[in-house]
């Protein structure tokens, strides 16, 4: 399985009458592989979700193609049974007049009417226990019932019943505690062993940083750095990827002994240099990437940067 | 000693019952100190920020007492409240979005809510605040849909402290921002304490590591209780409270990957507040909990400013 996106754009219509268009997507490609989690980066804006989206088939691409094993996206029964999203808030996602297992019981009537009861039933309640739930907590609850943690894994277990190749999933522990954020996380990491691929949509570098082999920053709607995460991470070279992780509080860190980040010349303004190769699987959008870090770093070029922040 | 919790009890009335979302909490708060308050959801942390300022309908002050600054705060009492309410103390919500009235121009909302405070306006300390959390002046002159939620979480920020609070709650004001805009807000609310805008702070988050940037120190709660409270570094480098340390193990680490370590979570999940188990309230969750651990823990100071409830620490 490979999820291949090739110079995605999504512009919307906005104003009164669709009068102004507001480019949300522009021109991004990746890969994701099977049996690799991908994350995808960004802060408000970013357009990490319209992506998440267009992959699902819920919002129509603009321009590019979006593939899966060669195939493109084809909203509809085939496509879903492959291809399955979490979304970020749990409570929001379930009817609350049903029980939750109704998820369940929608998928055996779309895609296995032929199952058996007693059937459905055992694989229902394997799929939940291959999300680290006990069956019975979950079955018969209503949602009000459920923790939030349960209530992802409920729907991650639904995702699993199909014969699933990709999994999007979008900012899905961003309303969790800590202490049950980290077992959802593990959940993701492990299902990828099934050779399935995760594409994990976050505004949290460190989880991202946990969970993914790869990773893609995204700013404005394009790839500024992008490639396996220890690199992407480990020796950040785009400005903007700097500054995002200088952000990140840490514990042990205090955030005055973050090493100051400056602005760029290229990429302030919105004018981006195609992504270039900077290393073994690590692409950054940067024209001159190293000499131009060393040389801003060097002068005093963060006011424009700063500024914007403030403005913003 | 700016503020001072003693045995505060304040439960939620249900129709099943009296539910415990806070059941005897006592800590005292010093002088420009920032006390970063952190637990999971349903600890009991949002109601005792809001016990502070404004109870709601459903919550009931069952016992305990609050002294601010000498005075003891009439928490239970609605109207009485009102002599305290932004003047002495003052609450940032979380929800900045909708903190702001849609349909006015932010200075005319900022004129109308003084008035109605029986303060009058003062613009050139309205302006110099502006100017202290780095907010143009022509927001004034904007409706809240035309600035981005950085931005009116500083504005709200900025309006909450006019009156110059002596204690100011702050109730997971950066939980719906971006990391960087998060920085620039959690950055401003410390520099309203260390400009002497208001004497002390309570920051309320889920996020330790976001807590642990600006609080002096931090108080981790767990199921209505007070589970340990420490210096800021000492909560992050050397916890004494199980939970305390099962928390801080489950958070990722920039740098840490689920290849080569693999963090946990903590298994269970709190007990129910409706009819909340004697003894420590942690113990089936807790890899250390003994027989004593039916007996209630109580706050020990077990080194200076370091309290921690378990009979282990």
């Amino acid at each position: 399985m490979m999820l291949r996106l090739d110079n995605v754009t999504k512009v919307y219509k906005v104003g009164a009458f669709g009068g102004k268009t507001l480019t949300a997507v522009d021109g991004v490609s990746f890969d994701v592989p099977e049996g690799q989690v991908v994350s995808l980066i960004g802060e408000s804006g970013s357009g990490k979700s319209t992506l998440g989206k267009m992959i699902l088939g819920l919002v129509p691409v603009t321009a590019g193609s979006i593939t899966l094993d060669g195939a493109p996206v084809r909203p509809g029964k085939e496509y879903y049974r492959h291809v399955q999203g979490v979304f970020q808030d749990p409570f929001s996602t379930f009817n609350p007049v049903f029980k939750a297992d109704r998820v369940f019981q929608l998928i055996r009537e779309a895609y296995f009417p032929a199952a058996t009861a007693a059937d459905w039933d055992e694989r229902v309640r394997a799929a939940l226990r291959d999300v680290r739930l006990d069956p019975d907590q979950v079955i018969g609850k209503y949602p009000h019932q459920l923790s939030g943690g349960q209530l992802q894994r409920v729907l991650i277990a639904r995702a699993l019943l199909l014969d699933l190749k990709l999994l999007v999933a979008d900012e899905i522990t961003s309303m969790l505690d800590a202490s049950t954020r980290i077992d959802v996380l593990n959940l993701l990491a492990e299902i990828k062993g099934r050779g399935l691929g995760v594409l994990y949509i976050t505004h949290d570098l460190s989880l991202g940083n946990y969970l993914a082999e790869r990773t893609v920053v995204l700013r404005h709607g394009t790839v500024v750095e992008m490639g396996a995460t220890d690199r992407v991470f480990g020796r950040p070279l785009h400005p903007y990827t700097r500054q995002l992780l200088s952000a990140v509080p840490r514990l042990h860190a205090p955030w005055e002994d973050a090493e100051p980040v400056t602005s760029c010349l290229y990429h302030d303004g919105g004018a981006t240099g195609g992504l270039a190769e900077a290393g073994e699987d690590h692409f950054v959008a940067c024209a001159r990437l190293e000499g131009c870090l060393e040389e801003r770093l060097g002068g005093r070029s963060g006011g424009r940067l700063e500024g914007r922040l403030k403005g913003r | 000693m700016s503020l001072r919790v003693s045995d505060l009890k304040v439960h939620y009335r249900t129709l099943r019952g009296d539910v415990r979302a806070l059941d005897g909490v006592s800590f005292e708060l010093g002088d420009a100190e920032i006390l970063g308050l952190a637990g999971e959801s349903g600890c009991g942390k949002t109601t005792l920020g809001k016990s502070l300022i404004r109870m709601d309908g459903r919550m009931r002050h069952v016992g305990g007492t609050v002294e601010l600054d000498g005075t003891e705060l009439p928490i239970g009492d609605d109207r009485r409240m009102n002599d305290f309410r932004f003047h002495e103390v003052s609450l940032v919500p979380q929800y900045s979005m909708s903190a702001l009235n849609p349909t006015r121009k932010i200075g005319k909302m900022v004129g109308e809510l003084l008035r109605s405070r029986g303060v009058t306006p003062d613009t050139a300390k309205l302006l110099g605040r502006l100017d202290a959390v780095g907010l143009p002046h022509e927001v004034l002159d904007r409706y809240p849909i035309e600035l981005s939620g950085g931005m009116k979480q500083r504005m709200v920020m900025v309006i909450s402290t006019l009156l110059d609070p002596s204690l100011l709650i702050a109730d997971e004001v950066t939980s719906a921002l971006d990391v960087s805009t998060q920085k620039a807000v959690a950055r401003a609310l410390a520099g309203f304490r260390d400009n002497g805008f208001v004497k002390s702070m309570i920051f309320i988050t889920h996020d330790i590591s976001l807590t642990y940037q600006i609080a002096d120190t931090i108080m981790v709660m767990y199921a209505g209780r007070l589970a340990e409270k420490a210096p800021a570094r000492t909560i992050v480098e050397a916890p004494r409270h199980p939970y305390t340390r099962m928390l801080i193990d489950s958070l990722p680490e920039v740098g840490v990957r689920h290849a080569d370590r693999r963090l946990s979570g903590i298994a269970g999940s709190p007990p129910s507040l409706l009819d909340p188990p004697a003894g420590c309230r942690f113990r089936d969750r807790c890899p250390l909990a003994f027989d004593r651990c039916a007996e209630e823990p109580p706050a020990a100071e077990i080194a200076p400013d370091h309290f921690v409830a378990c009979w282990k620490a």
